[in-house]
């Protein structure tokens, strides 16, 4: 009876375990295997031969990979700025105790409606709006006369990356309005009043009580975007049939991975490109950690 | 009237006629607002209104121009995309996957989760700790070897690995298990056991029923997870019958129906059009999960 009290719980957990373990923890290491031969994808492992680092060498001198986090970053940067501002914007308005705005609950509603969509149907959907001739959106600017001539918006590198930015924007900035909202929500009201009483203006609340309050909240905003946009593949490959054209402005990394793997052949570095990019998320984790928490840091140093 | 009660009047009313700017002052900064948040909301809803609206335009319509005023090509734009699209299959295929994805993703997760809240186990601290610091790891770190073993296994161009990996789901057991620790008193399945329950009878009657709406929120999301999933069907899926709804969208520009842009719009609309509506009737938990988990 004891006995078997003490195998119960490893009965409970052998599903997730075994499952974690074959198609989780295996696969990585697989992956990683991959990334040490020039394994094609196709035949199985055992016809590919050992290459050793050599595909990781390839890596850090390929200028088509530093592109592609070029890319990724520039794009990802444009969107997350806009989309903080406009999310940022929101949540304070909405918290702020003179204007009682209404209609928050609906708002929010449909704010957030661009993001239950499928990405796959709104890349297609944008390719068609962003067409130069007969896309929607040039139509409708000229008909207002904001345009007098049709931009095309996919062709030339800058409009493309701002595009996919201002989609990525479209797409998120309702999930980021949700949770910044939350956070303002939850600062403690004491710290509120005692800022009225002691006379504080709006600017002073915002930069000393609001910001400073919700920075963890800012941080974990930064950090699972930042991760999103780094893994950014759907409207990049969808607005431009995989090639990641104009110019290779819209190749990102998991794009080229993509294209490697399954376009060229490549398995053995598209692996490569997979830890690249595991290595990248790690870096740029810890350097928005470390910006954040700088001025805590020295703090507690003069403590 | 004394000089002294004339400055005290005064400044009464210089002080209601301040008070009196500031709240008109208010109101403007509100009205502003509240065009600002119309323009948001005009920004939000257009891509889906031309959506909506080209599907129901020929394609000479669309070529002309917009307009907000839909047109009456709705079904000539169905016929031609269902003769060289099935997106009903698709939408079954995706359906059939998301709702498979989810009851397992809970199932087990719940189980799993169980375990480890109800049990002092050998490997227990060293178990969850590492499932979830590789919870951290971009699922492009697995996704080429995952390909590799559903090519081993045989089971490429079907949907088992899909819908298997569901099982082992680190993010839902971590969550199901702090519910757990929050709303579950230990006694209640100590005095089950004494009455002679076994421990799966207690997870079944006890645990679960508990556990209802914590599944209810991390199923929502599973499921749209699963549903917009489409670089797993689009790496594992060979033959279009089988083709989820994403990947049927992300092909549609490659097929003949790129040739009737009224089609096309159709085509992603019928992709959109249902899980906007059922957003509608989850958005409230959808949104305080969301805020929860923030705040967390």
């Amino acid at each position: 009876m004891l006995r078997q009290r003490k195998l119960q719980p490893y009965a409970f957990i052998a599903p997730f375990l075994i499952v974690f373990l074959i198609f989780n923890i295996y696969p990585i290491f697989l992956t990683f295997y991959f990334s040490l031969t020039n394994y094609s994808g196709m035949g199985g492992i055992d016809n590919a031969t050992f290459i050793g680092l050599d595909n990781y060498r390839r890596l850090i001198t390929d200028g088509y990979f530093y592109k592609s986090i070029l890319n990724t970053i520039i794009i990802w940067v444009g969107g997350f700025a806009v989309q903080l501002l406009i999310a940022l914007g929101l949540a304070l308005v909405f918290s702020d105790i003179q204007l009682k705005l209404k209609g928050l609950g609906f708002f929010r509603t449909l704010f957030y409606l661009p993001n239950i969509v499928t990405v796959a149907s709104v890349s297609i959907l944008f390719s068609l709006i962003l067409d130069w001739n007969y896309g929607s959106l040039n139509q409708l600017l000229m008909q207002i006369g904001i345009l007098n001539q049709p931009i095309n918006w996919l062709n030339n590198p800058a409009y493309a990356q701002g595009s996919v930015s201002v989609i990525n924007t479209w797409m998120w900035f309702g999930q980021t309005f949700i949770i910044l909202y939350a956070g303002i929500a939850g600062i403690d009201n004491d710290l509120l009043e005692a800022s009225f009483i002691d006379g504080a203006n709006w600017w002073q609340r915002f930069r000393y009580i609001t910001l400073p309050q919700i920075k963890p909240i800012m941080l974990y905003v930064m950090i699972t975007s930042l991760i999103g946009g780094l893994q950014m593949f759907e409207l990049p490959q969808l607005l431009t049939d995989g090639t990641g054209s104009p110019q290779g402005s819209l190749r990102t990394i998991v794009l080229y991975l993509y294209n490697q793997s399954f376009l060229y052949n490549n398995f053995g570095y598209g692996s490569t490109i997979a830890y690249g990019l595991f290595f990248i998320t790690v870096i740029f984790s810890i350097i928005i950690f470390k910006t954040m928490y700088a001025d805590q840091v020295k703090e507690g140093e003069r403590r | 009237m004394s000089a002294r009660d004339k400055t005290i009047s005064d400044d009464a009313i210089s002080l209601s006629e301040k008070g009196h700017r500031q709240v008109i002052q208010v109101n403007i900064v509100r009205l502003v607002i509240y065009v600002l948040l119309g323009l948001l909301a005009i920004v939000s809803l257009i891509p889906f209104a031309m959506m909506i609206i080209n599907a129901t335009r020929t394609n000479g319509e669309i070529l002309q121009g917009f307009t907000l005023i839909p047109s009456n090509a709705l079904m000539e734009n169905y016929d031609i995309l269902i003769s060289y699209v099935d997106v009903w299959r698709g939408f079954l295929n995706s359906l059939m996957i998301a709702v498979l994805v989810t009851l397992l993703n809970s199932y087990f997760s719940a189980l799993t989760a169980f375990a480890f809240w109800a049990y002092n186990f050998k490997g227990k601290t060293f178990i969850f700790g590492f499932s979830l610091l590789l919870m951290m790891v971009p699922g492009q770190l697995s996704m080429l070897g995952q390909y590799e073993l559903a090519s081993n296994l045989g089971i490429l161009n079907t949907y088992w690995p899909l819908i298997l990996p569901a099982i082992a789901a680190p993010f839902t057991v971590f969550f199901f298990r702090q519910y757990l620790y929050t709303s579950m008193p230990y006694s209640i399945v100590e005095a089950a056991r004494i009455d002679g329950a076994r421990d799966l009878l207690i997870f079944h009657r006890i645990v679960l029923p508990v556990l209802k709406p914590a599944i209810a929120t991390q199923g929502i999301f599973t499921f749209i997870g699963s549903w917009n999933n489409y670089m797993g069907p689009l790496i594992m899926i060979r033959t279009p019958s089988k083709f989820t709804l994403p990947v049927m969208m992300g092909a549609l520009s490659g097929s003949p129906v790129a040739n009737n842009l009224g089609a096309m719009y159709l085509g992603i609309a019928i992709s959109v059009v249902p899980i906007m509506i059922a957003f509608m009737f989850f958005s409230k938990n959808i949104i305080s999960s969301i805020s929860s988990g923030a705040v967390k």
